[in-house]
């Protein structure tokens, strides 16, 4: 089916601003489910609260919009009673990792097989460009005028941490790549993590004098770098990017859990 | 378990009647005095094919189960009067998507961390206006095992009949006592399942277009018809709405459903109100100790009686206005600051008239401390 047919297009125009990253994750996101030619009746969307949950809104799948910070625990609910369903749950940064981060870390624990998509603008753009705990430390928000003192998270390595099974990271620059790592991400048997570098010009790249949209791109073309590459090992302040996690060996907890029923079963039996 | 006659605890009768219900999935977060019902359903729900989720607390839980229940699963979670607080957000979800759950609070001291293993009843509040913005509530409770049997059904059918979150007020003493319980056999009690769409695979189906009767008809989340499910005021398509007439016309149906049919939802027991001078109105543990005092006065020739009231919201108030209509006094006996004695001052002809007989001190009312307060109306002092 043409990614397009995925659309519910009677919602256009999208609510994105202009230049904003998230339509590029949209359009990669659906590349790679026609990619992996799965019918929209077998994929459910979960999403919470922020710009990038109105992503729910556009898409011909089951789409559930929920609290801010709780679609993974609302997705957990849904994926547990019908695991055949391919569930993916895109997030902001504020809403995985600020709201959501508990969910977000007990979900990679669980290594419950659900695509969490953590479309990354360092800021909360719905509310008004405030920081949030992807912001970096230094950056500017229109709460943190005289420079935020907070740290950023690493997704990738707190993911990692956590005990996600499949973890990423792209840019919407690298749209390609990161249709490419969405696709594996969907295919992963377990929790996986796709980390996407996504621009909002308006509050993020004003408020911190990083041009406009285009511009932002480009800085993720210019200060980004495939995982392990020696580019990393010679500029320590690129970014990598690529699959940093890929393990198909730990137990998926659907699967565990049907091992349980089976087990108390037999001894009730 | 089978039906017959069991000895068992509150926490346990309320997991028999889930069961019975048709409960499929529960996830909750441990916590005094409901950890019993976890407890109980980690071993039942996966003998039965359901699922048992302990999540990372309960905001996750009340979350979970209302994912679960959008695929057509019948849900639950319990929780005390902390977890309660968390599960507010949730709640109100469920209300605005109008998604069948069951909240048990085996409620304890608070407020806060409170009293982790006293009785109390001080949630009765909470439950009708936890949730932010104006909506409407079901909360039901009950006074000893078998009424937490049928009551916890009830629970279940009332969920699935009006698509709402109903709240199970259970308290310390109830949750934790132990007494007999019959299990009744199956289908001696009726129950309610899921009002599925007839719509078949093309046809243009509106989850949120009620029918006449009010009532929604469900299509299981994954299945054929594709829909949206927001916490925004939608449309009957379930699509984000400010559109002020679909606004005002969703709020309205959401309070509508459950206040055009309180009599249907509501339950209550009495005992000797015929003739009753001094009506007492009691609810859950409370119920118990009243009863042992309208009983002992009854031998004595005295006129006492007593109204029981299971279902707490929505508020019973012409039956208790019914009920205490020739009372000289009305005593409401109950473990908080007068949550439901304030409810009924608003039901009854004369307010003046309305005593409160309360403890909140972590100690169960006893009879006794009725009684005083009884003396005292009766100018006999203490």
């Amino acid at each position: 089916m043409p990614f397009k047919d995925y659309l519910r297009k009677r919602f256009f125009p999208h609510i994105w601003c202009p230049g904003c990253g998230h339509g590029i994750v949209l359009g990669c996101l659906l590349r790679a489910i026609e990619q992996l030619a799965i019918g929209k009746n077998d994929v459910v969307m979960v999403s919470g609260i922020g710009c990038s949950s109105r992503i729910c809104g556009y898409v011909d799948f089951h789409t559930l919009h929920t609290l801010h910070g709780r679609a993974l625990a609302f997705a957990t609910g849904v994926k547990m009673s019908v695991p055949r369903l391919n569930v993916i749950v895109p997030m902001g940064d504020g809403d995985a990792l600020a709201i959501g981060g508990n969910h977000f870390i007990h979900a990679a624990r669980r290594n419950i097989a659900m695509t969490a998509i953590v479309m990354n603008n360092r800021t909360y753009g719905m509310t008004g460009g405030q920081y949030s705990p992807l912001s970096c430390h230094g950056d500017f928000a229109t709460n943190a005028p005289y420079g935020n003192i907070d740290h950023d998270f690493d997704v990738v390595e707190l993911a990692r941490a956590a005990g996600a099974t499949f973890v990423a990271r792209s840019t919407t620059f690298h749209a390609r790549q990161t249709t490419e790592i969405i696709r594996k991400a969907i295919a992963h048997p377990g929790f996986a993590v796709v980390e996407v570098l996504s621009q909002c010009p308006t509050y993020y790249g004003r408020k911190n004098k990083q041009g406009g949209a285009a511009e932002m791109m480009e800085w993720y073309r210019d200060n980004t770098t495939p995982v392990g590459s020696k580019a990393k090992q010679q500029n320590p302040t690129l970014i990598e990017r690529g699959i940093f996690v890929q393990d198909a060996g730990k137990p998926e907890y659907c699967c565990e859990y049907k091992k349980l029923v089976e087990r108390a079963r037999r001894g009730a039996s | 378990m089978s039906a017959g006659l069991k000895f068992v605890q509150g926490n346990e009768a309320c997991v028999e009647a889930a069961l019975y219900a048709g409960l499929q999935f529960y996830a909750g977060y441990p916590i005094t005095p409901s950890s019993e019902i976890a407890e109980h359903l980690a071993v039942r729900l996966p003998r039965v094919g359901g699922t048992f989720l302990q999540l990372e607390d309960e905001i996750a839980s009340i979350c979970a189960i209302i994912g679960a229940s959008l695929t057509g699963c019948k849900v639950m979670t319990a929780t005390s009067g902390p977890g309660f607080s968390l599960m507010q957000e949730g709640l109100g979800y469920a209300i605005m998507a109008e998604i069948p759950c069951v909240i048990v609070n085996v409620m304890r001291g608070g407020p806060s961390t409170g009293l982790p293993t006293c009785p109390s009843q001080g949630d009765i509040c909470q439950a009708r206006w936890g949730a932010h913005g104006d909506h409407a509530i079901i909360a039901l409770t009950a006074s000893t095992l078998q009424d937490v049997f049928e009551i916890t059904v009830h629970a279940f059918n009332t969920a699935e009949t009006y698509r709402t979150p109903v709240i199970l007020l259970l308290d310390e003493v109830v949750g934790h006592m132990r007494e007999k319980l019959v299990v009744p056999e199956a289908g001696a009690i009726a129950t309610v399942d899921r009002l599925k769409t007839s719509l078949k695979l093309g046809m243009d189906y509106h989850p949120y277009l009620p029918r006449e009767d009010g009532r929604l008809p469900m299509s299981d989340f994954g299945g054929q018809h594709r829909y949206n499910v927001t916490g925004l005021f939608h449309d009957m398509w379930g699509f984000p709405t400010q559109e002020p007439s679909m606004v005002h016309g969703l709020l309205r149906h959401l309070v509508d459903k459950i206040a055009n049919n309180a009599d249907s939802i509501c339950r209550y027991k009495e005992y000797y109100l015929e003739d009753a001078h001094i009506v007492l109105i009691s609810y859950g543990g409370s119920a118990r100790s009243a009863l042992h005092v309208v009983e002992n006065r009854r031998v004595r020739g005295e006129r006492l009686g007593l109204l029981e009231l299971q279902t707490i919201w929505p508020f019973p108030y012409s039956v208790v206005e019914s009920k205490c209509a020739n009372a000289r006094y009305i005593v409401v006996v109950e473990m908080n600051m007068g949550q439901v004695t304030r409810a009924v001052k608003r039901a009854v002809a004369h307010p003046d008239r309305v005593v409160l007989a309360n403890r909140i001190d972590g100690v169960f009312i006893t009879p006794t401390d009725i009684r005083n307060i009884l003396r005292l109306i009766q100018g006999k002092g203490v």
